[in-house]
Parts: C-alpha cells; structure tokens; sequence
C-alpha cells in the first residue's frame, strides 16, 4: 500500500477537475498548488538553510509586477517568462548580497526591511508600477499555445509545474548541494573548516529559492490577471511563512501540507469572518507556542504520545527524546 | 521651505527616537526583533484617541496611553515571549503574529478611517526663535525627545538598574551569575520600550494622525534606525532617528515617488561598509 501511495496521489492529482465537480473548487486546488510552488522555494531558505526570511513576498512581487509590465507592453510569452524570472533572480540576488550580512536575528530584519522597499516601491513609484491601483492584465496570457482560459486547463498547467518543482527539490536534497546547505545549517564552522564556502552556498541556496518564488509569482499573474502592492505586503510574506513553518521546516512535503493549510483555512475563514488577518495571527501564535517543530511531525509526535501513554516505559524515552530538538 | 522640511525632519527624528530606543534596548538586551513595536505605537496612538474622546487632557491621555501600553507590554513579555526564551525564531514569529492580532483588533474597534488628533492648547501657534517661526507644537516634541534620550541616558549610565541592564546586555550569563534578575529585567525594559511607543504614538498623533497601517508604516522606520545606529545603543537610535527623520522629509520633498528607497538607502550602506550599524557593539 505505502508503495502505490506516489502512484495514488498523482492520480488522484491528475484527475482532480474530473472528481472535484465545481469551477470553485478546481480553482482553490490551482492557489494550492501555486502557493505550494512559493512554500516550497521558502523552504529551501527556512528549512535547510536555516536563514528565515520575511522578504520573499517582495521576490514573489516582483516577478508579478515584471511579468505584467512586460506583457501590457505586448510581448510573448517566452520573453515574459525568461524577462520575470530574470527580474526575479537580479533582485534576489541583491536581497542575498545585503541580508548575507547578517545571520540570524539580523538576517531576518533585514530581509523585513528589504520586503518593505518593494512594497514602498510598489506602492509609491506610480509611474512604474501603478500605485495602489496595481496593474492588471487584460487576457490570460497563453503560453506557448495552450489555451488556459477555463480552470481545469489552468490547473492542469500549474499542476505541471508544480511537479518539475517538486522534482527539482527532490534532487536538491539528495544532492551534494543539498547537503552542503544542510550542512551550513548546522555547523557552517565545521563547513567552512572543510573547505566550503559558507557564503556562497548560502547564496546560491537563496538564488535558487527566489527562482522558483519567482515561477509562483508568473502562475500567480496568470492566475489572477492583477497584482497590486497587497501581493507584496509583509502579511503575504508572513502567510508563506506560515506555509513553510506549518507543515513543519526542512522536510520535503511539509511547505505542501502548509499550502493546503494555509489556503483551505483562508477560504474557508473568509467565508464565516472577515478578520483573516486576526485568525493568522492566531494560528501563528498557536502554532509557535504549541507545536514549534509544525504540524507534520507535530501530530507525529502527539500521536506518539498517546500511543506512548498506553505503553509508558519504553516508548516514553522514545518521546523523551524526540521532543529535544 | 528648507527651514520648515528642517524642522518637520527635526520633529519626526524625535519621535523615532522615543519608537527607536525602546526597539533597540530590547533588541540589544532580549536578542527579540519585536516586531510588535509598531503595533505598540498604533496601539498607544489608538488608546489616547479614546481618552481624549472621554473628555482627558491631551497629556494626561498621553501618559495614560503610554502606561496602557506599557501593561500591555508586559503581560506579552510573561506570559507569551517568556515561554520562548531562546527560540529566536519562535519569537519572531510570534511577535508577527501578535502585531496582525492587534491591527486587526484595532480595526475592529476603531474602524478603517484615519482620525485626526487636535493639537494641545499649548501647542497651537508659532514660537520665534532666531527670527525663525517655528510651530509650538513641534518645538514641544523635540523639546520632550532631548528630555527623554537625556531620562534615558541618566537611567542607564547612573542607576543602579541601568548598571544592571547594561551588564544584562554585555553578558546574561554572567549577569545571572551576580545575582541579577535578569527576565525581571526583561519585563522591566519590554514594557518601558512598548510604554515609550505608545507615548510616542499619542504625542506624534497631531502631526501624524492615526490610522490603520500606521504599524506598518512606523515599524520599518524603527528597523531601519536600529540596523542604522546599531542595536542596544542610546547614542545609535538617536544619531539613526534623525538621520532618517532628514532623509524621510526631504526624499519626500524632493523625490516623492523614490522616498521609501531613498529611506533605506544609508541603512544598506552601513550594512555593506559595517554590519554592526554606526554606534553598535555586537553584528546583528
């Protein structure tokens, strides 16, 4: 059965517009798997290089605002995919120079403040970007000749790339690369007695998180057709964060779990209250305070715990030593 | 105009400075990025909106306010962050997550219009000074800023608890070791940092009024001051307060569309010439 579990998941994936029924639905499963594509390039930088970032809105902003510049001015799809990704990766690449500085603390301070000149620049430079009114693109672009205007082509294209993604990272983590980042994690002394560069597997780890934040901001634009400075405020970097640090940090299908979360929960309060900004504080607050390793391995361990407490001795010490981190 | 841009920027570094010093003591003492200090000067903003609606004084709203949010620093700082001590990440998260409760909160309360604060009696009119004519009301802010960065100054060089903060900031470890209370010094500096905020808020009401998404707007200001001035030092948030207070007015003046970038402009510079920021003792 844990075998054919991939192969069941993919199918299910794949046949989702079939099963699921309503436009509604497949198009909260579409913000899922975008979202899922951003928490998954956060995770690269939260999870297994240990840097949080609370800038990575601003990434995600500004492939959005290069894309849609790009194609108000009517180019193709090719060039608006290459010129938002290229966008992206030069502004990350100057977010990491700068917020490299810094290590942890001071890290995660100066990418708040990093975030906040891409919002002020979305939000005040009217003549680049529109002001609060935003820019808005009039068709749903289609890129290389699909015809992505009803959902389920929509979902099926962002389904795609929501896989290479996940592959991509699959590779990461088993990769040399990926262990090296894991490794300036935990021990960058260690790391750097080795003969690694600390700093610049940190860049390169930080280079390849904004590229796929950036491919989430181009489905994001072709999504909603609008972005506008709400796409690039801290409450958005916050929410990713949440994502990543909800379904639990450095684990491969943990920002995925965080995505479902965080998206299901935002429709669904959305629907009964309008403080969803009140309700992710909360869940914030509880999250940190209650289950700090996330959810995943939170429910594991709570799992065990029950488990545990039916048999005390021996699987007591198991728990014991699980919740040390 | 340039006199006037002088002294609006004059007037807003002193009320950074008032939002600054608290960010950075706790900064520099509890190793906490607050990321509610914004939330607290809205807050205070928003509290001494409903006293002076109740019919107080303009100051003694003021106060009121700035004590309000001092409590209200507190009950954060023992029951929340000092579950969490150590956990850096967790406490920057749960600050975050706290300052969306209390804009969301506010909101709620108070609704989504900007309210204007009417200038104190005292405060309306101008002042000659050198044959300049300055607004009374802002020459008050700054005169209160200088009164207290110097309470400040005196507080942490010449008290015997400053002694004990500034040996807290060197070195917890060895601070505990002495005998010093050190998480009561933890409460005690988180609730005179959030109290400085919400004062700050009101007395910055006249000019700044009070709306929602003044958190955002101020919080960014105080990050840039303390990774500008260095974080834990007195002499850094107030040097950075008024170095951007200068660059926020005359950015606006000058480059409207361009102020935000030109805001951040120094703190980069420092960032990338000397980590630490001007003034302060340990990198971030």
């Amino acid at each position: 059965m844990k075998r054919f579990f991939p192969l069941i998941a993919l199918i299910a994936l794949v046949t989702l517009p079939f099963w699921i029924g309503n436009t509604f639905y497949i198009n909260i499963a579409a913000q899922v798997l975008i979202y899922a594509v951003l928490a998954l390039g956060l995770n690269v930088l939260v999870g297994y290089a240990g840097l949080v970032t609370l800038g990575h809105a601003g990434l995600f902003g500004v492939a959005c605002y290069a894309a849609a510049t790009l194609i108000n001015a009517g180019h193709g799809s090719i060039i608006v995919a290459i010129g938002g990704l290229a966008a992206t990766l030069v502004v990350t690449a100057m977010f990491a120079v700068l917020a490299l500085r810094g290590t942890g603390l001071g890290f995660v301070m100066i990418t708040v403040a990093l975030g906040q000149i891409v919002w002020g620049i979305a939000y005040r430079w009217i003549s680049l970007t529109n002001g609060d009114n935003g820019i808005s693109i009039n068709v749903r672009p289609h890129p290389f000749g699909l015809a992505l205007d009803n959902a389920a082509s929509f979902y099926w294209a962002t389904l795609v790339v929501f896989l290479v993604a996940l592959g991509c990272m699959a590779v990461f983590v088993a990769s040399p690369f990926g262990a090296a980042v894991r490794g300036t994690r935990d021990q960058p002394r260690r790391m750097t007695a080795l003969g690694y560069n600390v700093w610049l597997t940190r860049f390169f780890a930080f280079l390849f998180s904004g590229f796929w934040s950036g491919v989430a901001g181009l489905l994001y634009l072709y999504y909603n057709q609008f972005v506008s400075p709400q796409t690039v405020a801290l409450s958005a970097s916050a929410e990713a964060l949440l994502m990543v640090i909800a379904g639990g940090t450095g684990t491969l299908f943990g920002p995925i779990a965080g995505a479902v979360l965080v998206v299901v929960m935002k429709d669904v309060v959305s629907a009964y209250v309008t403080r969803w900004n009140f309700v992710l504080g909360a869940i914030f607050v509880l999250i940190v305070v209650f289950m700090p390793e996330g959810l995943v391995p939170g429910s594991v361990r709570f799992w065990r715990w029950v488990t545990a407490s039916r048999r005390p001795r021996v699987a007591a010490t198991v728990v014991e030593r699980e919740s040390r981190p | 105009m340039w006199t006037i841009l002088s002294i609006n920027s004059v007037t807003l570094g002193g009320l950074l400075f008032l939002l600054a010093a608290g960010f950075s003591l706790i900064f520099g003492l509890m190793r906490i990025p607050n990321l509610t200090h914004g939330s607290m000067f809205m807050l205070g903003a928003y509290f001494g909106v409903t006293l002076i609606g109740w019919g107080c004084n303009f100051w003694i709203a003021s106060l009121g306010a700035g004590l309000g949010v001092a409590l209200f620093g507190g009950i954060v700082e023992r029951f929340v962050l000092r579950r969490l001590v150590g956990a850096e990440l967790a406490q920057v998260l749960v600050t975050l997550g706290l300052s969306f409760m209390v804009a969301d909160t506010c909101l709620m309360l108070w609704g989504g219009d900007p309210i204007s604060v009417d200038t104190p009696a005292i405060g309306v009119g101008m002042t000659h000074l050198a044959g300049v004519a300055v607004p009374t009301y802002r020459l008050i802010i700054i005169l209160i800023a200088v009164a207290i960065a110097a309470a400040l100054w005196g507080l942490l060089d010449k008290t015997r608890l400053g002694a004990m903060i500034r040996a807290a900031v060197d070195d917890p470890a060895m601070a505990r070791v002495c005998g010093i209370r050190v998480s009561h010094l933890f409460t005690i500096v988180f609730s005179l940092g959030a109290g400085l905020a919400g004062f700050a808020g009101v007395i910055g009401g006249p000019i700044l009024s009070v709306y929602p998404g003044l958190d955002q707007d101020m919080l960014p200001l105080a990050l840039v001051v303390v990774i500008l001035g260095g974080s834990g030092s007195l002499l850094g948030s107030l040097v950075g307060s008024f170095v951007v207070g200068f660059l926020y007015n005359f950015g606006q003046a000058m480059f409207p569309e361009l102020a935000y970038v030109i805001l951040f402009l120094p703190m980069l510079i420092v960032l990338v010439i000397r980590p630490r920021g001007l003034f302060g003792r340990v990198t971030l």
